[in-house]
Protein backbone atom coordinates (compact mmCIF):
# COMPACT_ATOMS: atom_id res chain seq x y z
CA UNK A 1 0.00 0.00 0.00
CA UNK A 2 1.32 3.17 -1.05
CA UNK A 3 1.29 5.67 1.96
CA UNK A 4 -0.54 8.48 -0.16
CA UNK A 5 -4.37 8.23 1.58
CA UNK A 6 -7.26 8.38 -0.72
CA UNK A 7 -8.03 12.04 1.35
CA UNK A 8 -5.17 13.11 -0.55
CA UNK A 9 -5.37 11.35 -3.81
CA UNK A 10 -9.20 13.55 -3.45
CA UNK A 11 -7.60 16.88 -2.43
CA UNK A 12 -5.12 16.96 -4.68
CA UNK A 13 -8.21 16.16 -7.95
CA UNK A 14 -10.29 18.98 -6.24
CA UNK A 15 -7.12 21.22 -6.50
CA UNK A 16 -6.68 20.30 -10.35
CA UNK A 17 -10.33 20.51 -11.07
CA UNK A 18 -10.79 24.04 -9.72
CA UNK A 19 -8.39 24.59 -13.03
CA UNK A 20 -10.20 22.73 -15.02
CA UNK A 21 -13.19 24.53 -14.12
CA UNK A 22 -11.43 28.21 -14.21
CA UNK A 23 -9.69 27.42 -17.84
CA UNK A 24 -13.74 26.27 -18.73
CA UNK A 25 -14.86 29.58 -17.53
CA UNK A 26 -12.13 31.26 -19.26
CA UNK A 27 -12.42 29.98 -22.46
CA UNK A 28 -16.50 30.41 -22.72
CA UNK A 29 -16.55 33.83 -21.96
CA UNK A 30 -13.41 34.93 -24.37
CA UNK A 31 -14.54 32.09 -26.55
CA UNK A 32 -18.14 33.29 -26.45
CA UNK A 33 -17.46 36.89 -27.00
CA UNK A 34 -14.84 36.17 -29.87
CA UNK A 35 -17.56 33.69 -31.16
CA UNK A 36 -20.17 36.69 -31.32
CA UNK A 37 -17.12 38.29 -33.57
CA UNK A 38 -17.40 35.07 -35.44
CA UNK A 39 -20.98 34.95 -35.74
CA UNK A 40 -21.67 38.82 -37.24
CA UNK A 41 -18.50 38.55 -39.73
CA UNK A 42 -20.16 35.17 -40.88
CA UNK A 43 -23.85 36.78 -41.20
CA UNK A 44 -22.18 40.02 -42.86
CA UNK A 45 -23.87 41.28 -46.16
CA UNK A 46 -19.67 41.84 -47.38
CA UNK A 47 -18.78 38.50 -48.92
CA UNK A 48 -15.14 38.80 -47.97
CA UNK A 49 -15.69 38.70 -43.69
CA UNK A 50 -18.32 36.07 -44.62
CA UNK A 51 -15.68 33.67 -46.21
CA UNK A 52 -12.94 34.31 -43.83
CA UNK A 53 -15.52 33.37 -40.93
CA UNK A 54 -16.11 30.25 -42.64
CA UNK A 55 -12.57 29.21 -43.41
CA UNK A 56 -11.84 30.04 -39.79
CA UNK A 57 -14.86 27.75 -38.47
CA UNK A 58 -14.25 24.64 -40.72
CA UNK A 59 -10.25 25.02 -39.80
CA UNK A 60 -11.30 25.04 -36.24
CA UNK A 61 -13.47 22.34 -37.04
CA UNK A 62 -11.99 19.84 -39.08
CA UNK A 63 -8.30 19.42 -37.25
CA UNK A 64 -7.97 18.19 -33.41
CA UNK A 65 -7.78 20.19 -30.73
CA UNK A 66 -4.54 18.94 -30.09
CA UNK A 67 -2.68 20.20 -33.31
CA UNK A 68 -4.29 23.40 -32.61
CA UNK A 69 -3.23 23.64 -29.23
CA UNK A 70 0.57 22.27 -30.45
CA UNK A 71 0.56 25.11 -33.43
CA UNK A 72 -0.04 27.55 -30.79
CA UNK A 73 2.40 26.34 -27.99
CA UNK A 74 4.76 25.73 -30.66
CA UNK A 75 4.15 28.56 -32.90
CA UNK A 76 4.51 30.90 -30.39
CA UNK A 77 7.68 30.24 -29.86
CA UNK A 78 8.86 30.76 -33.40
CA UNK A 79 7.88 34.73 -33.12
CA UNK A 80 9.60 34.71 -30.02
CA UNK A 81 7.19 34.71 -26.98
CA UNK A 82 7.57 32.13 -24.98
CA UNK A 83 4.33 31.26 -23.61
CA UNK A 84 3.34 29.19 -20.54
CA UNK A 85 1.07 25.94 -20.72
CA UNK A 86 -1.85 27.96 -19.44
CA UNK A 87 -1.86 30.82 -21.81
CA UNK A 88 -1.66 28.52 -25.07
CA UNK A 89 -4.33 25.69 -23.18
CA UNK A 90 -6.23 28.84 -22.53
CA UNK A 91 -5.92 30.78 -26.11
CA UNK A 92 -6.67 27.60 -28.01
CA UNK A 93 -9.67 26.56 -26.30
CA UNK A 94 -11.25 30.54 -26.73
CA UNK A 95 -10.55 29.68 -30.78
CA UNK A 96 -12.08 26.53 -30.94
CA UNK A 97 -14.84 27.72 -28.27
CA UNK A 98 -15.74 30.37 -31.16
CA UNK A 99 -15.86 29.03 -34.00
CA UNK A 100 -18.04 26.30 -32.62
CA UNK A 101 -20.35 28.94 -31.09
CA UNK A 102 -20.23 31.31 -34.20
CA UNK A 103 -21.79 28.40 -36.19
CA UNK A 104 -23.99 27.49 -33.34
CA UNK A 105 -25.31 30.56 -33.65
CA UNK A 106 -25.60 31.39 -36.99
CA UNK A 107 -27.87 28.69 -37.22
CA UNK A 108 -29.87 30.53 -34.59
CA UNK A 109 -30.34 33.64 -36.56
CA UNK A 110 -30.76 31.52 -39.64
CA UNK A 111 -33.51 29.73 -38.08
CA UNK A 112 -35.37 32.80 -37.54
CA UNK A 113 -38.38 33.38 -40.74
CA UNK A 114 -37.53 35.47 -43.86
CA UNK A 115 -40.73 37.41 -43.13
CA UNK A 116 -39.23 38.98 -39.70
CA UNK A 117 -36.27 40.79 -41.59
CA UNK A 118 -39.13 41.57 -44.60
CA UNK A 119 -41.41 43.20 -41.35
CA UNK A 120 -38.58 44.70 -39.66
CA UNK A 121 -37.32 46.21 -43.12
CA UNK A 122 -40.58 47.66 -44.38
CA UNK A 123 -40.76 49.33 -40.88
CA UNK A 124 -37.18 51.19 -42.28
CA UNK A 125 -35.17 49.94 -39.50
CA UNK A 126 -31.83 49.59 -40.86
CA UNK A 127 -29.67 46.43 -40.77
CA UNK A 128 -28.66 47.22 -37.25
CA UNK A 129 -31.46 48.11 -35.95
CA UNK A 130 -33.34 44.54 -37.33
CA UNK A 131 -30.58 42.83 -35.81
CA UNK A 132 -30.78 44.58 -32.55
CA UNK A 133 -34.46 44.57 -31.86
CA UNK A 134 -36.14 41.86 -33.99
CA UNK A 135 -33.61 39.14 -35.03
CA UNK A 136 -31.31 38.80 -32.15
CA UNK A 137 -33.81 38.93 -29.20
CA UNK A 138 -35.78 35.83 -31.06
CA UNK A 139 -32.32 33.80 -32.08
CA UNK A 140 -31.11 34.29 -28.07
CA UNK A 141 -34.33 32.31 -27.52
CA UNK A 142 -33.49 29.70 -29.11
CA UNK A 143 -29.83 29.61 -28.82
CA UNK A 144 -29.55 29.01 -25.13
CA UNK A 145 -29.92 25.29 -25.43
CA UNK A 146 -27.59 24.60 -27.66
CA UNK A 147 -25.11 26.75 -26.06
CA UNK A 148 -25.13 25.15 -22.19
CA UNK A 149 -24.86 21.96 -24.42
CA UNK A 150 -21.72 23.35 -26.22
CA UNK A 151 -20.23 24.47 -22.98
CA UNK A 152 -19.96 20.68 -21.94
CA UNK A 153 -17.97 20.47 -25.15
CA UNK A 154 -15.65 22.94 -23.43
CA UNK A 155 -15.28 20.90 -20.34
CA UNK A 156 -14.32 17.79 -21.94
CA UNK A 157 -11.97 20.05 -24.13
CA UNK A 158 -9.82 21.13 -21.54
CA UNK A 159 -8.81 17.43 -21.06
CA UNK A 160 -6.54 17.86 -23.76
CA UNK A 161 -4.59 20.73 -22.73
CA UNK A 162 -2.90 18.18 -19.99
CA UNK A 163 -0.77 17.01 -22.70
CA UNK A 164 0.71 20.42 -23.63
CA UNK A 165 1.41 20.47 -19.84
CA UNK A 166 -1.15 22.63 -18.18
CA UNK A 167 -1.80 21.35 -14.74
CA UNK A 168 -5.57 20.55 -14.45
CA UNK A 169 -7.84 17.52 -13.76
CA UNK A 170 -6.77 14.85 -16.03
CA UNK A 171 -2.61 15.94 -15.57
CA UNK A 172 -3.62 16.08 -11.64
CA UNK A 173 -4.86 12.37 -12.04
CA UNK A 174 -2.08 10.89 -14.51
CA UNK A 175 0.79 12.26 -11.90
CA UNK A 176 -1.35 10.32 -8.90
CA UNK A 177 -1.48 7.35 -10.74
CA UNK A 178 2.25 7.29 -11.34
CA UNK A 179 2.49 8.03 -7.63
CA UNK A 180 0.16 5.71 -6.11
CA UNK A 181 -0.35 3.00 -8.39
CA UNK A 182 -4.00 3.07 -8.41
CA UNK A 183 -4.29 3.76 -11.70
CA UNK A 184 -8.29 2.32 -11.82
CA UNK A 185 -8.82 4.26 -8.21
CA UNK A 186 -7.30 7.77 -9.93
CA UNK A 187 -8.84 8.26 -13.41
CA UNK A 188 -12.19 6.68 -12.06
CA UNK A 189 -12.33 9.75 -9.74
CA UNK A 190 -11.43 11.98 -12.22
CA UNK A 191 -14.20 11.11 -14.54
CA UNK A 192 -16.43 11.45 -11.50
CA UNK A 193 -15.16 14.60 -11.47
CA UNK A 194 -15.97 16.01 -15.17
CA UNK A 195 -19.48 13.86 -14.53
CA UNK A 196 -19.91 16.40 -11.94
CA UNK A 197 -18.87 19.03 -13.76
CA UNK A 198 -20.49 17.96 -17.35
CA UNK A 199 -23.95 16.32 -16.29
CA UNK A 200 -25.46 19.30 -14.52
CA UNK A 201 -25.49 21.06 -17.86
CA UNK A 202 -26.50 18.32 -19.66
CA UNK A 203 -29.20 18.12 -17.83
CA UNK A 204 -30.00 21.62 -18.07
CA UNK A 205 -29.63 21.94 -21.50
CA UNK A 206 -32.29 19.17 -22.27
CA UNK A 207 -34.66 20.99 -19.88
CA UNK A 208 -34.40 24.07 -21.92
CA UNK A 209 -34.64 22.84 -25.55
CA UNK A 210 -37.39 20.46 -23.95
CA UNK A 211 -39.08 23.71 -22.81
CA UNK A 212 -38.50 25.54 -26.33
CA UNK A 213 -40.31 22.73 -28.27
CA UNK A 214 -42.79 22.90 -25.78
CA UNK A 215 -43.52 26.02 -26.34
CA UNK A 216 -43.80 25.86 -30.00
CA UNK A 217 -45.97 23.34 -29.79
CA UNK A 218 -48.79 25.28 -29.36
CA UNK B 1 14.13 37.68 -35.79
CA UNK B 2 14.76 35.47 -38.98
CA UNK B 3 13.69 31.63 -39.28
CA UNK B 4 13.66 29.91 -41.75
CA UNK B 5 10.85 27.47 -42.29
CA UNK B 6 12.11 24.34 -43.68
CA UNK B 7 8.90 22.25 -44.46
CA UNK B 8 11.35 19.88 -46.48
CA UNK B 9 12.55 18.74 -42.92
CA UNK B 10 9.01 17.23 -42.48
CA UNK B 11 8.68 15.69 -45.59
CA UNK B 12 11.92 13.33 -45.29
CA UNK B 13 9.60 11.59 -43.20
CA UNK B 14 6.49 10.90 -45.46
CA UNK B 15 7.07 7.03 -45.08
CA UNK B 16 6.06 8.14 -41.02
CA UNK B 17 3.37 10.30 -41.85
CA UNK B 18 1.79 7.80 -44.60
CA UNK B 19 1.87 4.93 -41.74
CA UNK B 20 0.08 7.17 -39.12
CA UNK B 21 -2.44 8.21 -41.24
CA UNK B 22 -3.25 5.00 -42.21
CA UNK B 23 -3.07 3.80 -38.62
CA UNK B 24 -5.21 6.97 -37.87
CA UNK B 25 -7.62 5.65 -40.91
CA UNK B 26 -7.74 2.45 -39.60
CA UNK B 27 -8.80 2.99 -36.06
CA UNK B 28 -11.57 5.51 -37.20
CA UNK B 29 -12.48 2.59 -39.74
CA UNK B 30 -13.33 -0.23 -37.13
CA UNK B 31 -14.10 2.75 -34.55
CA UNK B 32 -16.88 3.43 -37.06
CA UNK B 33 -17.88 0.19 -37.69
CA UNK B 34 -18.21 -1.12 -34.41
CA UNK B 35 -19.01 1.98 -33.02
CA UNK B 36 -22.38 2.20 -34.99
CA UNK B 37 -23.74 -1.28 -34.26
CA UNK B 38 -23.57 -0.83 -30.51
CA UNK B 39 -25.07 2.69 -30.93
CA UNK B 40 -27.85 0.78 -33.55
CA UNK B 41 -28.12 -1.72 -30.16
CA UNK B 42 -28.31 0.58 -27.87
CA UNK B 43 -31.31 3.10 -30.00
CA UNK B 44 -33.40 0.15 -30.84
CA UNK B 45 -33.07 -0.63 -26.58
CA UNK B 46 -33.89 3.25 -25.60
CA UNK B 47 -36.37 3.89 -28.29
CA UNK B 48 -38.47 0.79 -27.83
CA UNK B 49 -37.78 0.25 -24.21
CA UNK B 50 -36.37 -2.83 -24.13
CA UNK B 51 -35.80 -3.67 -20.41
CA UNK B 52 -33.03 -3.95 -19.03
CA UNK B 53 -31.18 -3.17 -21.94
CA UNK B 54 -33.38 0.59 -22.29
CA UNK B 55 -31.72 1.34 -18.29
CA UNK B 56 -28.35 0.17 -19.27
CA UNK B 57 -27.95 2.09 -22.06
CA UNK B 58 -29.36 5.19 -20.37
CA UNK B 59 -26.74 4.88 -17.48
CA UNK B 60 -24.01 4.46 -20.35
CA UNK B 61 -24.78 7.10 -23.00
CA UNK B 62 -24.79 9.32 -19.60
CA UNK B 63 -21.52 8.68 -18.33
CA UNK B 64 -19.53 8.63 -21.69
CA UNK B 65 -21.20 11.77 -23.19
CA UNK B 66 -20.83 13.70 -19.90
CA UNK B 67 -16.59 12.72 -19.57
CA UNK B 68 -13.89 13.17 -21.69
CA UNK B 69 -12.20 10.46 -24.17
CA UNK B 70 -8.82 10.96 -23.07
CA UNK B 71 -10.29 10.11 -19.54
CA UNK B 72 -12.00 7.39 -21.08
CA UNK B 73 -8.77 6.60 -22.93
CA UNK B 74 -6.73 6.41 -19.74
CA UNK B 75 -9.13 4.56 -17.83
CA UNK B 76 -9.31 1.68 -20.06
CA UNK B 77 -5.64 1.09 -21.18
CA UNK B 78 -3.93 2.43 -16.97
CA UNK B 79 -6.98 1.80 -14.94
CA UNK B 80 -8.40 -1.48 -16.18
CA UNK B 81 -5.59 -3.82 -16.00
CA UNK B 82 -5.53 -3.34 -12.64
CA UNK B 83 -8.87 -5.50 -12.46
CA UNK B 84 -6.72 -7.97 -14.63
CA UNK B 85 -7.67 -6.90 -18.12
CA UNK B 86 -4.40 -6.84 -19.80
CA UNK B 87 -4.37 -4.78 -23.21
CA UNK B 88 -2.48 -3.31 -25.92
CA UNK B 89 -2.24 0.06 -26.57
CA UNK B 90 -4.53 -0.96 -30.03
CA UNK B 91 -6.89 -2.90 -28.50
CA UNK B 92 -7.58 0.08 -25.77
CA UNK B 93 -7.71 2.66 -28.57
CA UNK B 94 -9.95 1.08 -30.68
CA UNK B 95 -12.04 -0.22 -27.19
CA UNK B 96 -12.49 3.45 -26.42
CA UNK B 97 -13.25 4.40 -29.67
CA UNK B 98 -16.13 2.41 -30.01
CA UNK B 99 -16.91 2.90 -26.45
CA UNK B 100 -16.95 6.59 -27.34
CA UNK B 101 -18.63 6.55 -30.68
CA UNK B 102 -21.50 3.72 -29.38
CA UNK B 103 -22.90 6.35 -26.82
CA UNK B 104 -23.25 9.44 -29.45
CA UNK B 105 -24.73 7.12 -31.90
CA UNK B 106 -27.46 5.61 -29.06
CA UNK B 107 -28.52 9.54 -29.11
CA UNK B 108 -28.62 10.20 -32.61
CA UNK B 109 -30.37 6.35 -33.92
CA UNK B 110 -33.04 6.86 -31.75
CA UNK B 111 -33.96 10.23 -32.51
CA UNK B 112 -34.04 8.44 -36.33
CA UNK B 113 -35.71 5.60 -34.73
CA UNK B 114 -38.60 7.56 -32.55
CA UNK B 115 -39.20 9.69 -35.70
CA UNK B 116 -40.92 6.49 -37.30
CA UNK B 117 -44.41 7.32 -37.78
CA UNK B 118 -46.44 4.65 -36.29
CA UNK B 119 -48.66 3.55 -39.39
CA UNK B 120 -45.50 2.56 -41.01
CA UNK B 121 -44.83 -0.32 -37.57
CA UNK B 122 -48.70 -1.01 -37.88
CA UNK B 123 -48.42 -1.89 -41.49
CA UNK B 124 -45.51 -3.97 -41.01
CA UNK B 125 -47.44 -5.90 -38.14
CA UNK B 126 -50.75 -6.43 -40.99
CA UNK B 127 -48.17 -8.21 -42.80
CA UNK B 128 -47.42 -10.54 -39.95
CA UNK B 129 -43.95 -8.90 -40.12
CA UNK B 130 -41.95 -10.67 -36.99
CA UNK B 131 -40.72 -7.82 -34.44
CA UNK B 132 -37.08 -8.56 -36.17
CA UNK B 133 -38.24 -8.26 -39.40
CA UNK B 134 -39.64 -4.99 -38.83
CA UNK B 135 -36.94 -3.53 -37.20
CA UNK B 136 -34.36 -4.20 -39.55
CA UNK B 137 -36.66 -3.80 -42.97
CA UNK B 138 -39.08 -0.77 -41.72
CA UNK B 139 -37.40 0.76 -39.22
CA UNK B 140 -33.73 1.28 -39.54
CA UNK B 141 -33.07 2.29 -43.11
CA UNK B 142 -35.16 5.17 -43.26
CA UNK B 143 -33.99 6.10 -39.25
CA UNK B 144 -30.42 5.79 -40.08
CA UNK B 145 -31.20 7.60 -43.83
CA UNK B 146 -32.69 10.63 -41.29
CA UNK B 147 -30.14 10.85 -38.86
CA UNK B 148 -27.01 10.43 -41.93
CA UNK B 149 -25.61 14.16 -41.93
CA UNK B 150 -25.12 13.55 -37.89
CA UNK B 151 -23.78 10.29 -37.78
CA UNK B 152 -21.25 11.87 -40.66
CA UNK B 153 -20.16 14.50 -38.27
CA UNK B 154 -19.67 12.17 -35.05
CA UNK B 155 -17.27 10.10 -37.24
CA UNK B 156 -15.47 13.23 -37.84
CA UNK B 157 -15.38 14.33 -34.74
CA UNK B 158 -14.20 10.69 -33.45
CA UNK B 159 -11.76 10.77 -36.11
CA UNK B 160 -10.10 14.08 -34.98
CA UNK B 161 -10.11 13.17 -31.20
CA UNK B 162 -8.25 9.61 -31.90
CA UNK B 163 -5.64 11.67 -32.30
CA UNK B 164 -5.19 11.50 -28.47
CA UNK B 165 -4.49 7.87 -28.66
CA UNK B 166 -1.16 9.15 -29.14
CA UNK B 167 -0.94 9.60 -25.19
CA UNK B 168 -1.07 5.45 -24.53
CA UNK B 169 1.81 5.32 -27.60
CA UNK B 170 -1.03 3.99 -30.01
CA UNK B 171 1.21 4.68 -33.15
CA UNK B 172 -1.36 7.08 -35.20
CA UNK B 173 -0.65 10.16 -36.91
CA UNK B 174 -0.39 12.52 -33.67
CA UNK B 175 1.98 9.97 -32.50
CA UNK B 176 4.24 10.07 -36.00
CA UNK B 177 4.06 14.23 -35.39
CA UNK B 178 5.28 13.94 -31.82
CA UNK B 179 8.11 11.46 -33.28
CA UNK B 180 8.98 13.51 -36.34
CA UNK B 181 9.54 16.86 -34.32
CA UNK B 182 11.52 14.94 -31.57
CA UNK B 183 14.14 13.96 -34.46
CA UNK B 184 14.17 16.87 -36.67
CA UNK B 185 13.35 19.77 -33.77
CA UNK B 186 11.32 21.54 -36.38
CA UNK B 187 7.96 21.60 -34.03
CA UNK B 188 5.91 24.19 -35.87
CA UNK B 189 6.07 22.60 -39.72
CA UNK B 190 5.48 18.51 -38.25
CA UNK B 191 2.48 20.15 -36.38
CA UNK B 192 1.61 22.67 -39.30
CA UNK B 193 2.03 19.71 -41.96
CA UNK B 194 -0.23 17.24 -39.69
CA UNK B 195 -2.71 19.57 -39.15
CA UNK B 196 -3.24 20.09 -42.58
CA UNK B 197 -3.46 16.01 -43.21
CA UNK B 198 -5.82 16.37 -40.55
CA UNK B 199 -7.98 18.71 -42.48
CA UNK B 200 -7.83 16.93 -45.51
CA UNK B 201 -8.65 13.59 -43.79
CA UNK B 202 -11.99 14.95 -42.18
CA UNK B 203 -13.31 16.43 -45.86
CA UNK B 204 -12.32 12.76 -47.57
CA UNK B 205 -13.72 11.18 -44.51
CA UNK B 206 -16.98 13.06 -44.55
CA UNK B 207 -17.28 12.47 -48.30
CA UNK B 208 -16.47 9.14 -48.23
CA UNK B 209 -19.48 8.61 -45.33
CA UNK B 210 -22.08 11.01 -47.70
CA UNK B 211 -21.03 8.46 -50.64
CA UNK B 212 -21.59 5.38 -48.57
CA UNK B 213 -24.85 6.91 -47.55
CA UNK B 214 -26.15 7.14 -50.61
CA UNK B 215 -25.18 3.93 -51.40
CA UNK B 216 -26.51 1.78 -48.43
CA UNK B 217 -29.48 3.80 -47.48
CA UNK B 218 -30.90 5.92 -50.89
CA UNK B 219 -31.42 9.01 -51.97
CA UNK B 220 -33.00 9.74 -48.74
CA UNK B 221 -30.06 10.92 -47.35
CA UNK B 222 -28.48 13.92 -48.59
Amino acid sequence: MSDIELSDIVRNLLGGAAWTLGLSLTAFVLGGLAGLAVLFARIARNPLPRRLAQAYIEVFQGTPLLMQLFIIFFGSSLIGLEIPPWLAAALGLTLFTSAYLGEIWRGCVEAIPKGQWEASASLAMSHVEQMRHVILPQALRIAIAPTVGFSVQVVKGTAVTSIIGFVELTKTGSMLANATFQPFLVFGLVALGYFALCYPLSAYSRMLERKIHGSRAH
Amino acid sequence: MAYAFDFSAVLEYREALLAGTGRTLMLTGIGAVAGLVLGTAGAVSRAWRLAPFDRIFAVYVELIRNTPFLVQLFFIFFGLPSLGVQMDEWQAAILAVVINLGAYSTEIIRAGIEATPRGQIEAAQSLAMTRRQIFFHVVLPPALAKVWPAICSQVVIVMLGTSVCSQIAAEELTFAANFIQSRNFRAFETYFVVTAMYFLLAVGVRQVLALTGQRLLGRRSK
